[in-house]
C-alpha cells in the first residue's frame, strides 16, 4: 500500500488538522515508512484469532445508570477560551 | 541541606518517623534542588507553595502517629497527570493555560498519603516519543554527560528520569504506554516500575492510547518503588478498567529471597545488531539471579518481532480517537481565525498549530488505519496479533516461568538531536524491548545493573505475571542488590 499526496491530503482532512499544500509529498513519504513497518503484520497468520480484550479474564464493571455528578457549569466553562452565558461559544454553524 | 533531597522514600520515612529530620526540610531541599537546575529542563510548573502547605500538614500528620508510608515524602509529577488548579498540558501547546478542575485519581490518591507534590515535569508531547524531545516546553537533559555532550534522558517520562536521577526530588510519577517508563528510568541509572495494565486508575490521566496506559512510580530503589506503586494503587469506580483485586502490601514482600524461582531469557530478544555490551549485561544479570538460587531457562516468546508493528497500528489509532478532543472548544488553545472561518477552519488551524509533528503524524496514522476499507487490514489485525504476543506469555508462565529478563533498552542513552534525521521507525525501535508488556498487560521493571564504555547507566528489565507486582519487585530486588548500581552522575548544573 502506498500512500499518494492525494491519500495524504484526505487524511489530514479526516484527522482536522491543517497541512500546507507544499508539506503533503513529506507527510506522504513518512505515512509510506511507517506503513511499510507495519507490512509485517501481513506475515502472522491470525485466521481464527480472537482480538485481545483484558489481561486476565474481566467483566466491565456495571453500574446503575443514573446521574451521579453535575451542576457545575462554571467548572465546566472555566477553561474554555470563548464562553459566553453559560455556553461554549464558536463560529457560525448554520447561515 | 542538599544531601537530604538525595535520601531515598525509606530512608526518609524512617528518619521522618524518628523525627531527625521534618517534612518541612525535606521539601525545602528539593525546592532548592529544583531552582538550581534549570539547566536539566525537567521541572516545568512549580508549585512551592503547594508542596511547603502539604509539608506542613505531612509533619502535623507524622507527629500524631498517623503516617503512611509516603507521609512527607516530595515527588514530582509528570504532566500527563491533571492536578487541581494547576498547569497540566501534557507538554503540549494545545493544552496552553489548562488548569483541571480536578485531580486525577493517582495524584489525590499520593495526596491522601501525605505525599508532597513538587510541581510538574516536562515530558515528551502526549507522552509520544522516546527522547524528550517533542515537549512544547524544549529538551529535557540527562543529569549523565559524556565528552560534555548533552543527552537524553529517554521518554516520555523524561523529566521525571531526570528529576529522580539528578536528586531534585525523592521519587516521581510516570506513565508508561510503550516503555515510557522503564526506557528514561534505564537511560539514566533509576528503577522504573510499569504495573500490570488496571493496577492503577487512569482516572484524570490525560489519555495517549487506552487499551496500553498505566502509570507507575519513578524512583531511586527497589523497595522505593514497592512503596510508591502502594499509595498510587487500588480499584477506582470511575476508571471502568482499573481492577477490583486487593492491593497487596507490596513492601512487605520483598523478602530478597528468590530461590526456586524460575527466570526465562527469551531468544527473540537477542536482536541483530544488539551492542554487545547490551548482551554482556544480559548475560551477567542471568549469572546475578542464578547465583541468587533461581533457575534460569530458555524461553520462546516467538511473537516478539511483531510487537513493534501491532503498537504503531493500535497506538496511534488510539491516540487518534483520544486526541479529537482538542478542538478549540472545551480547554487549551484555539487559533485566531480570519473573516468567514467556521468550525471546520477552527479545528483545523487550531490542532494544526497546537499540536507538534509527532503527535500530527500519529494522529493522521491512527485516522488512516481506522478509516473505511482499512479497518480490518490494519486495526484488527494487529488486535489479533495482539492477542498472539500475549498468548506467548501466557504459554512461558504456563510452563512455570515466573519472571522473564530481557535487556530494558537497545542502546544507553545517545545525544540530544542525535535523531533529528532519522526516520519516525528507528526512533520507535527504543522501545522494543518494552512495548511487548505493553502489548501483553504485563508488570514490568527496569533495574540499573551496570555501565557502558563511555560510563552511562545501562538498566535490564523483568517482567512479571499479571496482577504479581510483589514477586517481580522481589526478583527486582536480588537483581539490584546483585548488581550494586550505586553511581550518580557528576553535578554539572
Amino acid at each position: 500500500m502506498s500512500i499518494d499526496i492525494e491519500t495524504a491530503r484526505r487524511v489530514a482532512k479526516l484527522a482536522r488538522i491543517r497541512v500546507e499544500e507544499d508539506d503533503l509529498p513529506a507527510l506522504a513519504g513518512e505515512f509510506n515508512t511507517i506503513l511499510g513497518f507495519i507490512e509485517q503484520l501481513n506475515e502472522v497468520d491470525v485466521e481464527g484469532v480472537e482480538p485481545m480484550t483484558s489481561v486476565t479474564p474481566m467483566r466491565l464493571k456495571r453500574r446503575e445508570d443514573v446521574v451521579t455528578d453535575g451542576n457545575m457549569q462554571d467548572r465546566i466553562l472555566s477553561n474554555a477560551p470563548d464562553a459566553r452565558e453559560g455556553f461554549f461559544a464558536v463560529p457560525k454553524v448554520v447561515e | 541541606m542538599s544531601e537530604l533531597s538525595k535520601l531515598t522514600i525509606a530512608e526518609a520515612r524512617d528518619r521522618l518517623r524518628n523525627g531527625d529530620v521534618t517534612a518541612v526540610d525535606l521539601t525545602e531541599a528539593c525546592l532548592s534542588e529544583i531552582d538550581g537546575a534549570g539547566a536539566l529542563n525537567a521541572f516545568v510548573h512549580k508549585t512551592p507553595e503547594i508542596a511547603l502547605e502539604r509539608a506542613r500538614t505531612a509533619d502535623d500528620r507524622i507527629a500524631a502517629g498517623d503516617a503512611p508510608a509516603m507521609c512527607g515524602i516530595p515527588v514530582g509529577i509528570k504532566d500527563l497527570f491533571c492536578t487541581e488548579g494547576v498547569a497540566s498540558q501534557a507538554a503540549s501547546h494545545i493544552l496552553n493555560g489548562f488548569r483541571p478542575e480536578y485531580e486525577s485519581t493517582v495524584t489525590r490518591q499520593l495526596a491522601g498519603a501525605g505525599a508532597v507534590m513538587l510541581g510538574k515535569l516536562n515530558m515528551d508531547e502526549f507522552a509520544m516519543g522516546s527522547s524528550n524531545e517533542t515537549s512544547t516546553y524544549g529538551d529535557v537533559v540527562n543529569p549523565w554527560k559524556v565528552d560534555g555532550r548533552n543527552l537524553t534522558p529517554g521518554g516520555s517520562s523524561g523529566g521525571s528520569a531526570s528529576a529522580v536521577a539528578a536528586d531534585l526530588c525523592l521519587a516521581a510519577t510516570g506513565t508508561d504506554t510503550g516503555g515510557s517508563i522503564r526506557q528514561p528510568a534505564a537511560f539514566v541509572g533509576i528503577t522504573g516500575l510499569k504495573p500490570t495494565y488496571g493496577r492503577c486508575s487512569r482516572w484524570g490521566i490525560i489519555a495517549f492510547a487506552s487499551s496500553l496506559d498505566q502509570a507507575g512510580p519513578m524512583t531511586k530503589s527497589v523497595r522505593d518503588a514497592a512503596i510508591m506503586l502502594q499509595a498510587m494503587a487500588g480499584h477506582d469506580p470511575k476508571d471502568s478498567t482499573s481492577a477490583d483485586l486487593p492491593v497487596p502490601d507490596f513492601e512487605a514482600m520483598l523478602t530478597g529471597d528468590i530461590r526456586g524461582k524460575t527466570i526465562g531469557i527469551p531468544r527473540e530478544y537477542r536482536m541483530d545488531g544488539m551492542p554487545d555490551e547490551i548482551e554482556v549485561l544480559w548475560a551477567k544479570g542471568a549469572d546475578m539471579l542464578r547465583d541468587a538460587g533461581a533457575k534460569v531457562v530458555d524461553i520462546s516468546l516467538p511473537h516478539t518481532k511483531y510487537a513493534l508493528p501491532a503498537y504503531y497500528v493500535i497506538a496511534p489509532a488510539e491516540a487518534s480517537s483520544n486526541l479529537a478532543r482538542y478542538d478549540g472548544v472545551r480547554y487549551g488553545h484555539r487559533a485566531k481565525l480570519s473573516q468567514g472561518d467556521g468550525v471546520t477552519e477552527m479545528y483545523e488551524k487550531t490542532r494544526a498549530e497546537g499540536f507538534g509533528a509527532e503527535v500530527k503524524r500519529r494522529i493522521m496514522v491512527g485516522t488512516y488505519v481506522l478509516s473505511a476499507g482499512f479497518y480490518d487490514a490494519y486495526y484488527n489485525r494487529a488486535r489479533k496479533v495482539r492477542a498472539l504476543i500475549k498468548r506467548d506469555f501466557d504459554a512461558a508462565f504456563d510452563q512455570g516461568v515466573d519472571a522473564i529478563l530481557t535487556p530494558a533498552t537497545p542502546s544507553a542513552a545517545f545525544g540530544l538531536g542525535e535523531m533529528a534525521e532519522a526516520d519516525p521507525v528507528e526512533m520507535y525501535l527504543n522501545d522494543v524491548f518494552t512495548v511487548t508488556v505493553n502489548l501483553a498487560g504485563l508488570p514490568g521493571i527496569a533495574v540499573p545493573a551496570g555501565m557502558d564504555r563511555q560510563g552511562l547507566p545501562l538498566g535490564l528489565q523483568l517482567i512479571g505475571r499479571p496482577w504479581e507486582e510483589g514477586d517481580l519487585l522481589n526478583t527486582a530486588l536480588a537483581l539490584e542488590t546483585a548488581a550494586g548500581f550505586v553511581a550518580k552522575p557528576d553535578k554539572w548544573w
